[in-house]
């Protein structure tokens, strides 16, 4: 039981309106930093996220970003790989670092008791800005990340993922997967990894947030610390805006598995896109709903065939994905990608009704507190409020914005947006079942 | 991680979204309240006013432990079935009136319990109680909802189990690991038992076990006790008390020597799944210290990057690409120490056992050092404050105590019992149970099927 934590949910109070009050100040070197003081439990959650993810990976070393981001604390300063996990797990700290095709991020989570603070945001700090990078580690580490990606291999969900991304970005660097490829991952070096650190974890490329329990000035003394040691620097020049798809794709793999993973999708929106919240609420009616989406209604609850089907937008600082997804057994994927086709068709002509689009906006807006209700989601939605530029005020105007939006403005959002004859389609499993 | 992953396993979960200020605290915060109501239906209330929200869970005392020989399954798809409909509401309805009330809402079966639940603005409480205690009682399990929905059960079996080499493994490690004991039978159930169940076979489960003195609600969040006892009462109180059989634990017979078993699936990289027998905590007031050491060897193994088998088997011998042990000491019947690896290229699946051996005689030769404890008790400390943070895992912890038998007090002292374990007492559990008498290994051997082809 106490191992679920993928099903943990936090919460944190921030008074009568429910939306956490944002303090915002730069670091000497740059950083953008962004706090919000909760002192209900003494602990707290620190985020920095680096405008190096995976799309500025060279092309030919795909994997980059993730390395770099696996090796900052296999040693850093004066201290061993070894160190730095004795150090932290004897005060009970969790450090961890990941990165997406946007961003890389680091993340602290510490109990603010001041010694043992101390003690996270000093390693902390070191492993941000010092990383050695032994050449033993790399190693070691790109062998492990290997071996990820022959695990993917075995999955038709991550290969169907992958397969999609890279059909639908093609020559955009979104096409490569987050955690590179087996060619690039082999041809890294070490000074590819010392360049790239050099290049990007720079303060005026850094955003930190902090949530929990410390004061303005304390969180003012840990931000100093945590991004302390790097150099100013500065952000990198914007990636190459993504073109929008000009003709439908279709792609089969075949793959030994009992059911057909099915993507079919297109290019979608920017954070920040003026049909954010039109087109928001428009999936929600969709495919964004669980068990009450149209989808799910068509596909589940009327056929029964699949456990989960969905869509999403993924709004990415340039054209993330338009999504669309299910799983059937192999001999119904030619029925379950007529439904979906019919469905979608069916909903971009004509819109949400009325009544769907209330429902919609009563679970939006009704459920908005859940969507804050741990120091995780809320560092998660500074951290991403700051990275993309959108309004400091994104939460506190987050209802009325969903409130406005009206059957016109969401049936015209996704007729010039979502075009159901030009969508790229992948499909991965048995066609001989 | 093997402790995720593993337990991620146990769970099954339904339901897909895979995607005001407070009131005055009249009863502090972090204290369960507890009251039962006349017709047996056990409520307990952790107020927490941080955020206007609350999470209300309903916990059934029967899983996929409690199904007989040709009725796996069973559980777990009468927990699809609870969302079909009532004499009252239409299939699907419970789940619009919780989404329009912006509510967030799934369910899980599990070996011991089978539970539901919602998070949901603390104002809207009555809605859940109200659509709970109505399904409680006036389930309607029709003929045609359920060939459409053991279809979507049968896909999520074949989603995640039989399409993920892993999962199968894990699947014929547990059929391996028990003879007698249901913990033998998939969760989710035998395929030939879902081809065979009738919706007879679930109605007369639902007859069997859902009353409301075989449940317990629980409820934590921004709420006052007293609102919620006096809501149950309107809605829970007038369901009527019915006879509900003891549940079945059956007797393993002795392990008796290394068990092994191998799963050829198309996959591209080698596991091993290892566990060995182990007790569980019998009882919440038992002075009986082994459980609670086993999971102090737990942490030592596998508590962090810093615990032994990263230390030793991913960074210094460079044997895995990825390893994991676990223990769940909160269980019906005894459960299984559980070890779990992946090799890396150039090694193969008895190098790794070789090495999680060693490390095993490690802890049963040595005392594991003071500095190493101390951390372990360090991250138990701290953890302890981490879940606070959460309303949805300390109702987690309460209902999953209270289901499988355990008092929920033991969750209060539980952080106690584990700061009190010493150095002998892990190196004699250590020695006691990690012994081939109690071993299971399951290994997944890459087979010859590989995917994937492109055309």
């Amino acid at each position: 039981m106490k191992y679920l934590i993928g099903l943990t949910l936090f919460a944190v109070s921030f008074g009568a309106a429910a939306v956490p009050e944002i303090q915002h100040w730069r670091t000497e070197n740059g950083a953008r930093v962004y706090f919000v003081e909760a002192h209900e439990i003494p602990i707290l959650q620190l985020s920095i996220a680096f405008d190096a993810g995976s799309a500025r990976d060279p092309a030919s070393r795909s994997g980059l970003a993730h390395l770099t981001s696996l090796m900052l604390d296999e040693g850093a300063g004066k201290l061993s790989s070894d160190a730095i996990a004795n150090r932290l797990d004897s005060v009970g700290a969790e450090f961890g670092s990941n990165n997406g095709r946007d961003m890389s991020v680091v993340d602290l989570r510490s109990l603010s008791d001041p010694k043992i603070l101390d003690v996270a945001v000093g390693v902390f700090a070191e492993i941000v800005a010092n990383p050695k990078f032994p050449e033993d580690a790399l190693g070691r580490e790109k062998d492990r990340a290997l071996v990820r990606l022959a695990q993917k291999k075995q999955s038709p969900q991550e290969v169907v993922q992958t397969e999609f991304y890279a059909s639908l970005f093609s020559t955009h660097p979104y096409a490569n997967p987050a955690e590179g490829d087996e060619a690039g991952v082999k041809a890294l070096t070490r000074a590819d990894l010392v360049a790239f650190h050099k290049r990007y974890f720079t303060g005026g490329n850094a955003v930190v947030a902090i949530v929990g329990d410390l004061t303005r000035r304390d969180a003012e003394r840990i931000a100093a610390t945590v991004v302390g040691g790097l150099p100013a620097g500065s952000a990198p020049p914007p990636l190459a805006s993504v073109k929008a798809l000009e003709k439908a794709k279709e792609k089969s793999i075949e793959f030994p598995s009992s059911q057909s993973h099915v993507l079919l999708g297109q290019t979608g929106i920017t954070r920040g896109d003026p049909d954010y919240f039109p087109l928001y609420i428009g999936n929600y009616v969709l495919g964004g709903s669980g068990l009450v989406s149209r989808l799910s209604v068509e596909i589940r609850e009327k056929r029964g065939l699949a456990y989960s089907v969905y869509s999403y937008f993924l709004p990415m600082r340039e054209l993330g994905p338009y999504l669309i997804g299910l799983q059937t057994r192999n001999d119904q994927v030619s029925l379950a990608v007529a439904v979906v086709q019919d469905t979608v068709e069916r909903f971009v002509a004509e819109g949400p009704t009325e009544a769907e689009l209330e429902a919609a906006k009563k679970n939006l807006t009704g459920g908005f507190p859940l969507k804050l209700d741990s120091t995780k989601k809320i560092a998660a939605n500074i951290l991403n409020i700051a990275f993309y530029g959108l309004p400091l005020d994104y939460l506190n105007t987050y209802t009325e914005n969903i409130e406005r939006v009206t059957r016109d403005q969401v049936r015209d959002a996704f007729k010039r947006r979502v075009d159901p004859k030009r969508l790229v389609r992948v499909i991965v499993g048995d066609q001989n079942a | 991680m093997a402790r995720r992953s593993v337990l991620a396993i146990l769970v099954c979960m339904t339901g897909l979204v895979m995607g005001t200020g407070s009131a005055a605290a009249l009863q502090p915060d972090q204290q369960v309240i507890e009251k039962t109501l006349d017709n047996g239906l056990k409520v307990l209330v952790k107020p927490d006013h941080r955020a206007p929200v609350v999470v209300s869970q309903v916990w059934y005392k029967v899983g996929s432990s409690d199904e007989p020989a040709g009725l796996t399954g069973l559980s777990h798809v009468l927990e699809h079935m609870m969302f079909k409909g009532t004499q009252e509401l239409g299939p699907n309805e419970f789940s619009r009136i919780i989404a329009a009330n912006g509510g967030r809402e799934n369910a899980f079966t599990g070996r011991d319990y089978t539970a539901y639940f919602q998070r949901i603005a603390s104002g809207r409480l009555e809605i859940c109680f109200r659509l709970e205690a109505d399904r409680m009682q006036n389930l309607k399990i029709e003929e045609e909802e359920f060939r459409k929905e053991v279809e979507v059960v049968k896909e999520e079996r074949r989603l995640r189990t039989d399409d993920r080499p892993e999962s199968l493994t894990y699947e014929k490690f547990m059929a391996t690991a028990y003879r007698e004991h249901k913990y033998r039978n998939p969760i989710i159930g035998w395929p030939q038992d879902l081809e065979s169940m009738t919706v007879k076979d679930l109605r007369d489960w639902y007859e069997k076990w859902y009353a409301p003195n075989n449940a317990t609600l629980v409820v934590v969040g921004d709420v006052e006790p007293e609102v919620v006892f006096e809501l149950a009462q309107k809605h829970f109180g007038p369901i009527e008390r019915r006879k509900v059989a003891p549940r079945a634990n059956e007797a393993e017979p002795e392990h008796g020597g290394p068990r092994r078993v191998s799963v050829e699936a198309p996959a591209q990289v080698p596991y091993l799944l290892m566990g060995y027998r182990v007790p569980v905590i019998e009882n919440a007031d038992s002075d009986d210290w082994e459980p609670y050491a086993l999971e102090i060897l737990a942490y030592i193994l596998d508590g962090g990057k810093s615990a032994r088998l990263s230390t030793e088997l991913v960074r210094n011998q460079q044997i895995v690409s990825s390893v994991g042990a676990g223990y769940d000491p909160t269980a019906r019947a005894a459960t299984q120490f559980l070890f779990d690896a992946n090799p890396n290229p150039g090694k193969n699946i008895a190098n790794v056992e070789r090495a999680i051996r060693a490390e095993i005689k490690r802890v049963q030769t040595d005392l594991v050092s003071d500095q190493e404890l101390a951390r372990v008790k360090a991250q138990i400390v701290a953890n302890k404050i981490y879940e606070r943070d959460s309303v949805f895992y300390q109702a987690m912890k309460l209902g999953g105590l209270e289901t499988v038998g355990l008092d929920w007090r033991l969750e209060q002292k539980m952080t106690e019992r584990l700061r009190a374990v010493t150095a002998e007492q892990v190196k004699k559990v250590a020695s006691k149970y990690l012994v081939d008498q109690n071993l299971t290994v399951a290994v997944l051997v890459p087979g010859a099927k590989s995917p994937a082809k492109e055309s």
